[in-house]
């Protein structure tokens, strides 16, 4: 039974087991709910829990382990002499998957009807046969295969083949136990609640699990991946290096400070940009607004932050860009000749601010609604104005959650790369002039790791190396924007 | 004799410091003042009583103005505070407020410092000419809302930090600080110990030297304690108002007399 109908099996399995022991429980209650410990309900989930949650683990963990076994027998079958026949021949690895697509094919061949069952696993069997077989189904092999190859993948067909029935039988008896050792442990004292309580407990820690281990992974990831790099290229060149010059032939100089520098700036111009006027757009709509244009203007408002950052992108490079250097260009209105081309760090910053206002004022519209009415009522009534309220009590009560919002909004400019691709261009730049092109952490991730990369060169593992130190600043963001709301809570409730 | 309203005549217009006439307030809908006429004296505690929803709180924010900053609020009729007519389009309520300050239910301090509480007002009206002088009047404050002692050391330490029954008095003070004529105190000790609600109503009969004090109330005692005039609402209505020895001995309407008692609440 292939694994796509195991699983609905158990799940069936599970619901006659809820039918069961609810039926079995309102049975030996006489009918009388009240004799129960638990509710019916309970009794039920009891048994289905243990119709299906052990099945399910002894699945997962089959499916996981059973390549391991297989490999090893199958290896078994792989000469030695292949490994070592020429200096760099396949490596073991590669010589397992050939075996795995053999027999992949013959399964293909078996269900298309092209041979029989029997055909494919007798050891009368010749290469040429299989070859012409393959063929016929589509399966292309490698120009040198070796005589080893199809018994090799003969026997990993039986051995999965066994395995997988083995699995079938172990896991639909296994829920089968367990239904029936649940269902005669239905009685009216018995703690049903308890265990379904327990288990919804063990569901959710679970999913936080998840979640937790995921960012692990992924941290995992990025730190073997740097330290490896580190190995290939000096840690000091890289964290104090002025220059970004990447060559795949050799000879980089890889530098992370210019990009650096082009992160900062260009956040910094985005926040200058986002802060005040996200701020103004949230006091306004929570002190200002009438009801009628909050909820046609907030809407408005948050449709700006649904907007896919390449569609920004495009608007910089298009718009942004270009009424820039009119005003700031060669021959541009002001005079001056601060800006070669539309992409620039200015451009891209302006864009990732216009980005960001929803962002804050979102935030900060929230933060603002939180501060009590009371605190306004007692204002107002020492006779102080709107603004003055506004201020000198509402903002200061609201300034934590607004240091957070902005801190958040900074993590995100950090972050941000499709608009800095599109509009700040690709020179990486230690410039003090905005409007020059500057690059990005982000867009050299990204342009590091595209195209065919060889992923052991230095070139491409420096990607990981800025991941990790983008992934360092902005966790360093949040804990301070999570330090400074703490301290802010402490000093007044 | 019972279900006349109040006729003005009622109402005695000599040495009244705040003169209500007629006075409708409706939330939208809401009809939640009906026609209420009353006179509230000089250097004397006023309290209203009634059961909830009657309208108190809405009547006493009518007197500052404060309802202004509902926008579904409607106010009709007059009210005058030193015969001038608070309502007057050319009357600031910003200014209005300044004379007549307020205390709320729940103690409501900003989150700054205590000495930064007291003086906010001070500060936004220009009260004071220099730090020795905001410094006096802080002080001054602190001292007739019988918090000084209390806090003298830890001026700087925020508002918010002081226990329930500080709180409100650091928001009296806040009030007394710009000098207003009229302090309104809504419900000021209902959540309050019996200790603190004690300190507050010995301060609230001690500030009746200086200011006219109206107090929304729930506790008869309270009010029989404190007032010298009670004003008991009912569903809107001013059902009775008089001195507040005779309204708590000898009430005239039975709808007062089945609330002092009990049997409306
Ligand atoms: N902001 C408001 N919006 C609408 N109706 C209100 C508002 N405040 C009070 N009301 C209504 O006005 C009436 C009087 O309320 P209130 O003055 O708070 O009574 P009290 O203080 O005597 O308990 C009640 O019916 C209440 O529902
Ligand atoms: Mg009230």
């Amino acid at each position: 039974m292939p694994v796509t109908w195991l699983i609905p099996s158990i799940l069936l399995l599970a619901l006659i087991g809820y039918w069961a022991g609810r039926a079995r429980a309102l049975a030996v209650a006489g009918g009388d709910t009240r004799a129960l410990h638990s509710l019916p309900g309970h009794h039920g989930g009891h048994v289905a829990l243990f119709a299906s949650a052990p099945a399910l683990a002894l699945l997962v963990v089959w499916l996981l382990t059973q390549p391991f076994v297989i490999n090893g027998r199958v290896a078994e079958l792989i000469p030695d002499s292949a490994n070592s026949a020429t200096g760099e021949g396949p490596s073991a690895a590669l010589m397992m998957s050939e075996v795995r697509r053999v027999a992949a094919g013959l399964d293909l061949a078996v269900r298309e009807g092209v041979i029989t069952a029997g055909q494919a696993d007798s050891p009368r069997t010749g290469a040429d046969d299989m070859r012409a077989w393959l063929a016929g189904v589509g399966v292309a092999l490698g120009g040198e295969t070796g005589p080893w190859v199809l018994p090799a993948a003969q026997r990993y067909r039986a051995l999965s083949a066994t395995g997988h029935l083995m699995m079938t039988i172990a896991v639909i008896a296994l829920s089968a136990a367990g239904l029936a050792g649940a269902l005669r442990r239905v009685r009216p004292q018995f703690r049903a609640r308890d265990v379904t309580e327990r288990a919804v407990k063990a569901g959710l820690f679970a999913a936080a699990s998840i979640a937790i281990l995921t960012t692990l992974g992924i941290v995992l990831s990025l730190v073997f991946n740097t330290i490896e790099f580190l190995r290939l290229y000096p840690a000091v060149d890289f964290f104090f290096g002025l220059t970004w010059a990447p060559s795949f032939g050799g000879g980089s100089e890889l530098g992370i400070l210019p990009l650096l520098w082009g992160t900062l700036s260009i956040s910094v111009i985005a926040l200058a940009v986002a802060t005040p006027i996200g701020l103004f757009a949230a006091v306004y709509l929570s002190e200002y607004a009438t009801p009628a244009i909050r909820a046609f203007a907030k809407p408005l408002l948050e449709v700006l932050a649904g907007i896919p950052t390449t569609v920004y992108g495009l608007f910089a490079l298009q718009i942004v860009g270009p009424l820039l250097v009119s005003a700031f260009g060669e021959g541009g209105v002001l005079g001056v000749t601060w800006m070669g081309s539309g992409t620039a760090a200015m451009t891209a910053g302006l864009v990732l601010g216009v980005m960001l206002i929803p962002f804050i004022s979102s935030l900060s519209d929230d933060i603002i609604n939180a501060v009590p009415q009371t605190l306004r009522d007692g204002s107002l009534s020492l006779g102080a104005t709107r603004s003055e309220t506004i201020r000198q009590v509402v903002l200061p009560a609201a300034l934590p959650g607004i240091a957070g919002a902005i801190l958040l909004a900074a993590s995100r400019a950090i972050g941000e790369t499709m608009i800095v691709v599109l509009g700040a261009g690709a020179a990486a730049r230690l410039s003090l002039n905005p409007f020059e092109a500057m690059t990005t952490i982000t867009a050299k991730i990204v342009s590091q790791l595209t195209g065919d990369t060889d992923f052991s060169s230095p070139e491409a593992l420096v990607a990981f190396a800025l991941g990790m130190t983008l992934f360092v600043l902005t966790l360093a963001l949040n804990a301070l924007a999570l330090y400074i709301v703490r301290t802010y809570r402490e000093q007044y409730e | 004799m019972y279900d006349t309203p109040l006729t003005e005549a009622d109402v005695s217009t000599e040495d009244a410091k705040i003169l209500a006439r007629n006075v409708q307030v409706h939330y939208g809908t809401t009809h939640a003042i009906k026609d209420v006429s009353v006179a509230i004296g000089d250097k004397a505690v006023t309290a209203f009583i009634g059961p909830s929803g009657c309208g108190k709180s809405t009547f006493l924010r009518c007197l500052n103005r404060m309802n202004d900053t509902i926008d579904a609020c409607r106010v009709r009729g007059t009210i005058l505070l030193d015969g001038d007519d608070i309502y007057h389009r050319r009357v600031d309520p910003v200014q209005l407020r300044a004379r007549v300050g307020m205390v709320f239910q729940k103690p409501n301090p900003f989150p700054k410092s205590v000495y930064d509480n007291v003086a906010y007002g001070p500060r936004i009206h220009g009260l004071a000419n220099s730090r020795a002088d905001l410094d006096r009047i802080v002080e001054k404050s602190l001292r007739r809302a019988a918090l000084w002692e209390e806090v003298k050391d830890r001026l700087s330490a925020p508002g918010t930090g002081l226990s329930g029954g500080q709180q409100q008095r650091l928001c009296i003070a806040r009030a007394v600080a710009t000098e207003p004529e009229v302090l309104l105190m809504d419900e000021p000790c209902s959540a309050l110990d019996p200790i603190a609600t004690a300190q507050i109503e010995d301060l609230i009969y001690e500030l009746r030297d200086r200011f006219s004090v109206v107090i929304v109330t729930h506790s008869m005692q309270q009010a029989a304690r404190i007032s010298q005039k009670t004003a008991f609402f009912h569903l809107g209505h001013l059902v009775e108002f008089g001195e507040t020895g005779q309204i708590f001995t000898n009430p005239q309407d039975p709808r007062t007399e089945s609330y002092i008692t009990g049997r409306i609440g």
